[in-house]
Parts: C-alpha cells; structure tokens; sequence
C-alpha cells in the first residue's frame, strides 16, 4: 500500500488529532487499570480486590460468538489451569452489547462456560464500562497486569499467541512469556501485540 | 443448490504455503464467482497489490463471512465499485476467513451473494508482523478499510454507511 511521506505525515497529524481529543486510547503498558465490579456466569459479582493473594491477573476481553475468542477457548482455560495457582488467575469480560449479539447473552456465557468446563470467571461488561477504559477494541484482547503500590500495572497488551489457527503451530506464546517474566521478575519480553479479532459490539 | 457447493468443495484446491488458486471446474456454471480465489500471505498480498494500475484509487476492505458488521457493509462497498468503476476506483475485499472455511463458507457465500468486487483471501497467521504494516495503528479489529492512490492513503478502524464511504472516497478523487 503506497504511502508518500507527505500523507504519511498527514495522517499521523490526523490520526493524533483524533487520538487526543475525541476518542479515549484506552490503557498503554505501564498504566494503573481500574478495578471493576462485574457480574459473573454464578451471578456473584467478581472485583480484582477480591483475590487477596493474586500477584497480578491475566484479563481477557473475549466472547462466545467470536470464531478468533472461539479458536482460543482452550489455551484461555490453559492459561488459568498454569498460573491461577501461580498468582496470576484469568478473568474474562464479555463485553459485547447483547442486544446486538444474543449469542453473547448471560445464558449463553454460561452454556458456553459449562460446555467448555472453564475454571476462570467469565465477567459480563454490562453497560459497556470497562471495555473502553482498558481500550479494548476486539475479542479476544489481553491485558497482563501486575499488582503493584499503586495498583493492578498493565505490563501487556495483545494477543495470546502467534497462531489462531493452530495451537500446535505456536511460535510465540506473548501471554505465557510475559507472565512468566513477572513471575521470575523480569522485563516482560514483548509488551504489545497485534492480532485479528472481532470488534467489540456497541 | 447443496449440489452445486458439493461440487464446488471437490472441485477446488486451496493455498499450501503459499499463493494458489481456487480452480473452477469447467462444466460448473458459476456466473457469480468469475475468477479463481486467490489466496495470499501478506507478502504475497503486498506484491499482488503492487501490480495494479497505478492511476487507479484502491479501497481495500478486511471483512469476513462470520464479522456480522463486515456483512452489513458489503452491500455499500459493491454499490461503490458499481457506481465508481469510471472514476478510476476499484474495491478489493479481503477475506481473513479461516482457511478450513473457504470451501464450506466463503465459497457459498460469494456464490449467494454474487459480490462483483474482487475478493482475495488472506491466510497469514503471524498477524502481529503484518497488522502494523497495514496500519501501525490499526489493532487488529475488523472491519478494517484502506483508502490510497499514488498521491495518499488513508486507513479506517470503523464500519461503513454508504455515503460515508462516498464522502471518503471523494476525497481521493479530483
């Protein structure tokens, strides 16, 4: 796709325009994310606060009608089997608007939870609060946050692998990596990445 | 018609690792899908685009069969490679359907909804090398859409209204 310098230029004048005064960017890495008080598939409601001993948390924006969040159902349920006990449990927010997507409705979340045996909570985002502070544009979209002073720090944002298509196919596991760097105290090794995915229904 | 995409499904071959075509078979009579179904990897993608004519405005759509907001906007990008085609625009749709799901959905859905623009596939799993060269700000969200010609290029995170996708291309055109 050709781009002159000029419009490059031009677009980023745009694009930073926008990005600064219209539309919220969300979380960058090194942000304090907000805590939140969500409705889970057991209909209690579930807060970061909650886990007194958790050192940080695996956040998954992700959803039931999404073939991408669908394709990494079970490296999700992984990923809360390998570092819950860790300190670092998931907790996924659905964040659809269910109007628009029935499939994405309470029953269904739980259908879905229970067909699947997930073993982490699977928050609904009723209202559409808290997608758009974490800046959450698709499902699925991880956030890895490590619990500091001054509260849950985002320390990764992207995707969950390299390969949606085949788990067996993986090259980089970006959320296990930088996990595990946190466990061992060290630099997350890549703090962002990109991925297709759905875009979060309003 | 279950016949007919039964057909279709044996009669084509899809992408190894990298650029092939989908065959038609000669006594099958599609008018709808009029070209083999190219698949690509971004690079592959990227050259293929580069090919094109030059004083040419290009509107490239990422969709999908199953994005739902993809769907809807498909009518508005045919209309407008309809109503453009003498201005020198041309619409390319972008297919990041699943590459198990090119014969049992992308086909049929071409098939059914007899989409004139030109459709390609896009099969490149390492998306976080290749989003950022689409956009560097593009998050990996569909629908996505690129706007450019020799002059600029402009990209869209957003959904399609048909005059709102008018009104952009306008903007390319003098």
């Amino acid at each position: 796709m050709k781009n002159t310098l000029k419009a490059f230029l031009a677009l980023v004048v745009v694009i930073s325009t926008f990005a600064f005064t219209t539309v919220s960017p969300g979380y960058d890495v090194g942000d304090i994310a907000t805590d939140f008080k969500l409705e889970n598939i057991d209909g209690k409601m579930v807060s970061m606060a909650d886990y007194k001993d958790a050192k940080g948390f695996i956040v998954i924006f992700t959803c039931n009608t999404c073939p991408y969040a669908v394709a990494y159902e079970d490296r999700v349920e992984a990923l809360n089997k390998k570092f819950a006990d860790k300190g670092y449990p998931v907790i996924a927010i659905m964040p659809n608007n269910t109007d628009v997507k029935p499939g994405d409705n309470m029953e269904s979340m739980q259908a879905r939870a229970k067909a699947k045996g997930f073993t982490f909570p699977y928050l609904m985002d009723k209202g559409q609060k808290i997608y758009p502070q974490y800046g959450a544009t698709k499902t699925p979209h991880v956030y890895v946050l490590e619990n500091t002073k001054k509260g849950p720090q985002v320390k990764y944002i992207g995707a969950i692998d390299d390969n949606y298509q085949d788990a067996n196919a993986v090259n980089k596991t970006y959320v296990e990596d930088a996990v595990n760097a946190l466990l061992d105290g060290k630099e997350v090794p890549e703090t962002k990445t990109r991925a297709i995915g759905c875009s979060i229904k309003v | 018609m279950k016949y007919l995409f039964i057909i279709l499904a044996t009669t084509f071959f899809f992408y190894g690792n990298g650029m092939s075509t989908v065959k038609i078979s000669e006594d099958t009579t599609i008018e709808s899908v009029k070209r083999p179904l190219k698949v690509y990897n971004y690079n592959e993608l990227e050259a293929y685009l580069k090919t094109k004519d030059d004083n040419k405005t290009y509107v490239i759509n990422f969709w999908a069969t199953w994005c739902a907001p993809c769907v809807k906007e498909l009518p508005y990008f045919e209309a407008l490679n309809a109503n453009y085609s003498n201005k020198n625009v041309e619409v390319i749709l972008v297919s990041l359907d699943f590459p198990k799901q090119i014969e049992s959905k992308l086909v049929p859905f071409l098939a059914k909804k007899g989409l004139q623009s030109e459709v390609v596939v896009l099969d490149d799993v390492d998306s976080n090398t290749w989003i950022p060269k689409v956009n560097k700000d593009w998050s990996g969200a569909i629908p996505a859409t690129v706007i450019y010609n020799k002059d600029k290029s402009k990209f869209y995170e957003r959904s399609f209204d048909y005059k709102a996708l008018e009104t952009e291309v306008k903007q390319f055109l003098k």
